[in-house]
């Protein structure tokens, strides 16, 4: 379980808290999203979580253990985190980008095992990359950039998962593969915290929803319990209309035209 | 991947292997190889000996180690940056020796143990400078604000220079642009010893740190998300190759080109990671400033030309090739 406590955290020189008083809990087997407008603290939330950002209050803790007491390697052993952004500096084919996965294993001079190999099998079979690992990076596409990514921390066998916006550059069927990829590692036991923009997805797929508006928690709960017309407008200063998905039964946003005077 | 990297390395050890012997059988006094390895082994006449043993052998040792040590800077420098124009002389380094140099020679201290020391404290200094330029504008890390923050020491340390030149009598200009020209003449077997341990510390501090910084070259998150401690990683490698700069430029003056041309030459081979790319370096930057001494010498006698300049004439049509290769 990843949780997060009365968390408090301010940028370099900025006078307002980036996060004020954030608290929530992303348990294991199930999927946990983060939802909430541009600058609303989504982001900050993982950079807090890989301690590029001083707490200024609270703790973020996994399993119990505070994070901020971890050593980087302990800590990346424990939870894998796909960042929003990444460009490599220089090629690299998409094999080695994915061994970066079991960078968090090796210490010193441990050699490299079995146990990494199978690691990396298995990451770029679930991530549906098998076909990519000969190729170099500055031959990827948006959308296989981000599988890579996707299966180098799977290769780190944690037992949390958390990812910022994932599926930013992908298609509906690539998209929709990531989701189901999330739902069944939440179904192995594994704790996924999702940062997402995708509301109507995130709502059939998530088993809990933190809106963050502003650096606080707006609304949190089942999606039932945040879908809220009410709530979202009041988050994202647009007007909406909350439906029900007819396939699915899901909670499902409609964004109206026409900003409401 | 390892096989690759086996035949790179067989292939540059073959080329630094070739560019010593000849380094040592060719020049003034032109040598047979069986003479050379005669001498080597202490038999032969005297002279033969005393040449190749006191002054061919540690000449082409030192421009081994110069080449080496800068060609691993820049490696580990370009990926730990994430730029590919990061080279060590932008840390400060060749600007800080230079001032260094220059006051030394100025003051009258020419003596051969002053000239290096001189040049090393004003390399260092020019880091140390430029870390806390860096500091101060607040990215510890930054690999933008590192290199903007050397560049910006070594433009300041160009300024002093011509002022301390403008007043300067001309054998002191002389003898400060000489030196700042490069050069491996005059090798000693202390200087090669000294230089040895750094390249060797240097590169082994490289080598035990090429994994995280192999991690760093996706970036700063990225790198912190596998577990890599990125403000500690990036400081001590623009230190170290800084350090490992510094010895070179105190043992042979300024030798441009090779810290920003070897590791794409290395990179051209198809190398990717770290651990490898270091060590082909290493191997291709020995050749390169041996080969380039070599040319220096041979070219036109009995005068000498610069090695920094021949390393760059050198270089530059290779660099032109690799960039045709990137498009």
């Amino acid at each position: 379980m990843i949780a997060f406590d009365a968390v408090a955290a301010r940028y370099p020189r900025q006078p307002s808290l980036a996060l004020d008083g954030v608290t929530l809990a992303a348990p294991a087997g199930q999927i946990t999203a983060v939802v909430g407008p541009n600058g609303s603290g989504k982001s900050t939330l993982v950079r807090a979580l890989l301690g590029r950002l001083p707490l200024e209050r609270g703790t973020i803790t996994l399993d119990g253990d505070d994070v901020a007491a971890l050593a980087p390697r302990e800590r990346a052993r424990r939870v894998a985190v796909v960042p929003q952004r990444e460009s490599a500096a220089f090629p690299l084919p998409v094999r080695e980008l994915v061994a970066f996965g079991r960078h968090p294993h090796r210490t010193g001079f441990a050699a490299w095992g079995e146990a990494d190999e199978a690691a990396i099998r298995g990451a770029v079979e679930a991530a549906g990359i098998a076909h990519l690992v000969d190729r170099s990076s500055d031959e990827l596409s948006g959308g296989e950039w981000q599988r890579v990514r996707i299966a180098r921390a799977l290769a780190q066998r944690a037992k949390a998962l958390v990812l910022d916006e994932p599926t930013t550059f992908l298609d509906i069927a690539h998209e929709m593969s990531v989701f189901e990829l999330l739902a069944s590692l939440a179904r192995d036991g594994i704790a996924v915290l999702l940062v997402s923009h995708q509301l109507n997805l995130v709502a059939r797929f998530a088993g809990q929803i933190v809106l963050l508006h502003r650096g606080t928690v707006a609304a949190a709960g089942t999606p039932n319990d945040v879908m809220r017309g009410d709530i979202l407008e009041r988050v994202y200063e647009w007007p909406v209309v909350v439906t029900r998905d007819p396939a699915v039964g899901a909670p499902s946003l409609v964004p109206l035209r026409g900003r409401r005077g | 991947m390892t096989r690759r990297f086996a035949i790179v390395i067989g292939l540059a050890a073959l080329l630094l292997a070739a560019a010593m012997v000849a380094g040592v059988a060719l020049g003034t006094i032109p040598l047979a190889p069986g003479a050379v390895l005669r001498a080597l082994a202490g038999q032969g006449d005297a002279v033969t000996v005393s040449v190749v043993r006191q002054l061919r052998l540690p000449r082409v040792a030192l421009a081994a180690l110069v080449g080496a040590g800068l060609a691993m800077s820049g490696t580990a420098l370009q990926a730990t940056l994430r730029n590919p124009l990061a080279e060590p002389y932008l840390l400060g380094v060749s600007g800080g020796a230079a001032v260094g140099a220059v006051l030394a020679v100025v003051a009258g201290l020419t003596g051969a143990a002053l000239l290096p020391l001189a040049a090393f404290a004003g390399a260092i200094a020019a880091v140390v400078v430029a870390l806390l330029v860096a500091r101060a504008a607040g990215g510890r890390a930054d690999g933008r604000v590192l290199l903007m923050a050397g560049v910006v020491v070594g433009a300041f340390a160009n300024a002093a220079i011509m002022v301390v030149l403008a007043n300067a009598p001309a054998d002191a200009i002389r003898n400060a642009t000489w030196w700042m020209m490069g050069s491996v003449a005059g090798a000693e077997w202390t200087g090669v010893r000294a230089l040895a341990v750094y390249v060797a510390v240097g590169g082994g501090v490289l080598w035990a740190n090429a994994l995280d910084v192999d991690a760093l070259t996706l970036g700063e998150e990225p790198a912190a998300a596998l577990g890599v401690r990125v403000e500690r990683t990036t400081r001590l490698v623009y230190l170290v190759s800084a350090l490992l700069a510094a010895a070179t430029v105190s043992a042979a003056g300024l030798v441009g080109f090779v810290g920003l041309v070897v590791p794409h030459l290395a990179r051209a081979t198809g190398l990717r990671t770290q651990r490898p790319l270091l060590a082909a370096a290493a191997l291709i930057g020995a050749a390169l400033v041996v080969g380039a001494d070599l040319v220096a010498r041979v070219a036109m006698p009995p005068a000498e030309l610069p090695l920094g300049a021949v390393t760059a004439l050198i270089g530059v049509p290779f660099f032109l090739t690799r960039l045709r290769s990137l498009r």
